[in-house]
């Protein structure tokens, strides 16, 4: 399946993304730049992690105005899977595609550790290879991941099993509600998260706990 | 309205200018004539201790800048070592002291920024961060505010630039209470054809202004990080730069696009004094005049003067010198990025530097001769005088072994930094093997199978303090050890040398003999210096800091696979101790935290011994026969060990034998040149007939096992207990007084 990855200035894990998805496909991601008002047929949209536009006004706000972001929505409409990344993750939810909003830690503090995640949701398209309840390595790197969502959003939310990523064994390291780290649109097929399986894809890497989620995206043959 | 570029010249505006009265008068001989405003700011920007290196220079000259390895020495933005397969590491360290205790967030900031901007203005992307802090005393009233503003100010522009910080160094000290110590390095990785240098070439081709907008900021910045501190310090803080990392960020991706095109012929950065700064430097080393039309400037403020706009220090700038026949593309290129590019002026061949503003032409300055010619100062300078030797028997023994070690691996300057670094995005770029915490910071070389790079920043002020010379050895040797110890061959170095105030002349004693020091060891290691700054007038009030010649090295690891690192020991492994026994307490942290003293020598380093030890060490390790290996510092054997038991999570059943010499000195000495490294028990006669045949001293202590440490008779600590105590301090340290909502 082929897959293409966001460029927008200011944007820092687009290396980083577009390393890991070549590696688990084979094949280099197309690249769509923020003026661009098309995108090409891919199978996987990545909006990488940075600071977009300095992440001025609030993180993701400016990003999630430009030309790009109609396509991006079109394509989401579609049925194309979507896949935000931290800072991908706050312009998805920004651009209204995803429910919440991603405030500043509760430390006030930019952090960069390697927590647990709980897979909550093993029946989505990014997540089918990984069993239910399983807990996974992955690094965080932000400075606003604190998930919030108003109570009857949370609820719906978590009813219609949209949690998909879950902080697990007291790793949450931004103050998130419900220690969420990562969330699906309703429709299953937009995934934002906060942690970085880009970065835990091979030895190197000290864990290839991420593999899963792009395999699954891509439908890499097991 | 026109802008009053014309202001009367008097004793006090000079003086104002940090220009003393001999050097204002060769000003007039040089010129022929009294200066215009705009010149003097010049000359000023020009000729201070920042820029010039006049205290310094006769003495940065001995030392030792070559090898085979080395492909750029000083004198460039950065230094240039080869690492093989076409490609190179561009690196160097610079201070923001100044700036930092003034502001400290923008301070750190852009001390990052600039450090960034010299490594990518030669062509290289940046692969590597790392900053050597250091703050005064943990409870003097200002201390918390400059470690929340500086390690928040390093991550935010680090962080959103886009470099992992994979090391350095914080440490507390009352005689840094006024005025902190922020050295920065970056490192980036460039093809060895395609390195950028700043050197014109081409008489009336276009200089050309790139990036971000000039404002008022940072005017006289660097004559303000030139003087001394008092109290009027906080009048200072408009000379503080704010810096941009998106806009840095961008400027980054737009300058290696552009210089893909071949359009660059030379650039050059606009970090202290800006534009004058850059524009001399690109026309003196091409033996050409520059001539700029300052209407032309971006600027983002009204009504700048011409003297503002020479003098400004705004961040994310760039000078460069293109083919005019790539204009348009380069054009291109940077707005696509959304950035500015502005033909600003042009090189000529009259060796002069000329600004025009509105029309008239406010400086005529011959180019050469105002860097050239800058005043060169051999100050008068003594020898401090030195400790007399101070035999371990001499030195109090603790009542409790086990209290003295957790009262070092949980005391301010030796416990955990794992506050400071995880608000650094340590991991960006998908290559980082090892973070901090280790020995060295490890980063792979992208897309090569099997070739890393070490980083690691060292020194031990409180050695160089008492003795200069041996501190600078050390502090070369430590760096040294500290890569040898991951398994990488040392390349070369960089030097960010931080002193008082060089008109006294037992402070410039300390410079001329840690440079001394310093010379001898990168001699002896054969571990150059190509790069590097000088910081002086690092005094509040009179009272200067410790002497700190920070050294920050590179070193090649050829198979990251093989690499040691400090928490690899298995169960079952032998601990063996590389180097000989500890016996020098002199200047050791355990005076300095169980006995509260500072007395006798500091270790001296044996340069033969060093290299031969680190030789050995470095062969075990690539032949894949060290589990783990950690080198002996900063509180002796006894915090090395808890070190290594902390990152592993096992325990360690140990002896050692007091016949041989008092217990404290061989756990808490800090003789040099030692290494711990644990192997598996079937390799273990063999690692010692090796170190035997090298002729290197070594001791079997023991092996890994249990959920201790435990030294002989001496202590018995659960890893856990050390772990609590060694990550407790900073956290506790400051939240205790901030109070902020814990995290989740």
């Amino acid at each position: 399946m082929k897959s293409a990855v966001l460029l927008l200035p200011g944007l820092n894990r687009d290396r980083d993304m577009i390393a890991a998805l070549t590696r688990i496909s084979g094949e280099p991601p197309v690249t769509v730049w923020q003026t661009e008002t098309e995108i090409p047929d891919v199978d996987l949209i990545v909006i990488p992690g940075g600071f977009s536009y300095g992440d001025y006004l609030r993180c993701g706000a400016i990003a999630a105005r430009m030309p790009v972001m109609e396509a991006v929505r079109k394509k989401a409409q579609a049925g194309t899977r979507i896949l935000g990344v931290c800072n991908g993750f706050q312009i998805l939810v920004e651009a209204g595609l995803l429910p919440g909003a991603l405030m500043r830690n509760a430390s006030l503090k930019f952090v960069c550790r390697e927590v647990l995640l709980e897979v909550v949701n093993a029946d989505t398209v990014f997540t089918g290879r990984y069993g239910k309840g399983d807990i996974i390595r992955c690094p965080v790197a932000h400075h606003d991941g604190n998930y919030f969502a108003a109570p009857d959003d949370l609820k719906r939310l978590e009813d219609r099993d949209q949690v998909v990523f879950r902080y697990a064994k007291g790793t949450n390291p931004n103050g998130s509600i419900n220690d969420i780290a990562g969330v699906v649109n309703e429709a299953g097929n937009v995934l934002g998260m906060m942690p970085h399986p880009e970065n835990l894809i091979e030895a190197a890497h000290g864990g290839t706990d991420g593999e899963a989620l792009f395999a699954a995206a891509l439908e890499i043959a097991a | 309205m026109t802008i009053q570029n014309e202001i009367q010249i008097t004793p006090d505006l000079v003086e104002a200018h940090g220009l003393k009265p001999d050097e204002y008068e060769r000003i007039l001989s040089l010129i022929g004539r009294e200066p215009t405003f705009t010149e003097l700011g010049i000359f000023s920007a020009m000729w201070n201790e920042h820029c010039s290196y006049k205290s310094s220079k006769k003495w940065l000259r001995t030392l030792p800048t070559d090898g085979p390895q080395v492909i750029q020495g000083p004198g460039e933005n950065a230094g240039v070592v080869d690492i093989g397969d076409g490609q190179c590491v561009v690196f160097k360290m610079e201070s923001h002291n100044h700036p930092s205790y003034i502001e400290p967030y923008q301070g750190a900031a852009t001390g990052v920024g600039g450090i960034l901007r010299d490594v990518f203005t030669m062509g290289a992307r940046p692969i590597a961060a790392m900053n050597a802090l250091r703050f005064g005393e943990p409870d003097h009233p200002k201390t918390h505010h400059l470690v929340a503003g500086v390690v928040a100010g390093v991550g935010g522009y680090g962080n959103s630039f886009g470099v992992p910080t994979v090391g350095g160094e914080v440490e507390f000290d009352a005689r840094y209470n006024g005025n902190c110590l922020v050295n920065a390095f970056a490192a980036g990785l460039a093809n060895t054809d395609a390195i950028f240098y700043s050197k014109a070439e081409g008489i009336g081709l276009p200089v050309v202004y790139l990036g971000a907008k000039t404002g008022r900021d940072g005017v006289g910045g660097a004559t303000m990080a030139s003087a001394e501190f008092d109290e009027s310090i906080e009048e200072k803080r408009p000379t503080v730069q704010v810096g941009d990392p998106f806009t840095e960020k961008c400027l980054l991706e737009a300058c290696l696009e552009l210089m893909q095109t071949g359009a660059v012929i030379a650039i050059q950065d606009m970090g202290a004094a800006g534009l004058t700064c850059s524009a001399v430097e690109m026309g003196a080393k091409g033996d050409l005049g520059i001539e700029l039309d300052l209407d032309k400037v971006p600027v983002r403020e009204e009504n700048m003067s011409a003297y503002e706009m020479m003098l400004s220090e705004s961040q994310e700038r760039m000078l460069m010198v293109l083919r005019p026949d790539k204009e348009a593309e380069a054009e291109a290129i940077f707005h696509k990025w959304g950035l500015d590019f502005a033909i600003v002026g042009k090189t000529t061949g009259d060796l002069r530097f000329r600004i025009f503003h509105q029309g008239d032409e406010v400086a005529n300055l011959p180019i050469k001769e105002l860097g050239d010619e800058a005043p060169e100062y051999d100050r008068p300078w003594r020898e401090t005088g030195l400790y007399s030797p101070l035999p371990a028997d001499q030195v109090d023994e603790p009542e409790d072994y086990g209290a003295a070690l957790l009262s070092l691996v949980g005391s301010a300057n030796n416990a955990s930094r794992r506050w400071v670094f995880e608000q650094y995005d340590t991991l960006i770029q998908g290559n980082s093997l090892q973070l901090p915490g280790g020995d060295a910071g490890v980063v792979r070389v992208d897309g090569h199978p099997s070739k890393a790079l070490a980083f690691s920043s060292d020194v031990t002020p409180r050695y160089c303090e008492a003795d200069p010379f041996e501190g600078g050895k050390q502090a070369v040797a430590e760096c040294w050890r500290n890569m040898t110890a991951t398994g990488a061959e040392p390349l070369a170095a960089t030097d960010n040398l931080n002193f008082g105030n060089p008109e006294r002349p037992e402070i410039m004693g300390q410079l001329v003999k840690a440079i001394e020091g310093i010379g001898e060891a990168c001699s002896a290691l054969g571990f150059p210096i190509v790069s590097g700054n000088v910081s002086l007038y690092n005094e509040t009030n009179g009272e200067a800091i410790l002497p700190t010649p920070t050294i920050a090295g590179v070193g090649l690891i050829p198979d990251w696979s093989k690499m040691a690192t400090i928490g690899g020991a298995k169960e079952g492994d032998a601990v063996i101790l590389l180097g000989g026994d500890g016996t020098h307490l002199g200047q050791s942290a355990y005076m300095r935290e169980c006995l509260g003293q500072a007395d006798g020598p500091p270790p001296p380093v044996d340069l033969y011994v060093e290299r031969r030890n680190g030789k050995v060490v470095r062969s075990a390790i690539r032949n894949g026969q060290f589990t783990a290996c950690h080198d002996i510092s900063d509180g002796g054997l006894a915090l090395c060990l808890a070190e290594m038991a902390i990152a592993s999570g096992k325990g360690m059943q140990l002896d050692i034998d007091t016949e041989i010499g008092p217990a404290h000195a061989q756990l808490f000495g800090e003789d040099q040149a030692r290494y711990v490294v644990t192997v598996s028990p079937d390799l273990a006669n063999f690692v010692c007939i090796n170190a035997e045949g090298a002729g290197v001293p070594f001791r079997r202590l023991g092996t890994i096992g249990g959920d201790r440490l435990t030294i002989g008779g001496l202590l018995s600590i659960s890893v856990e207990e050390l772990r609590g105590a060694y990550e407790s301090w900073f956290p506790d340290y400051m939240d205790g007084t901030a109070a902020l909502a814990g995290e989740g």
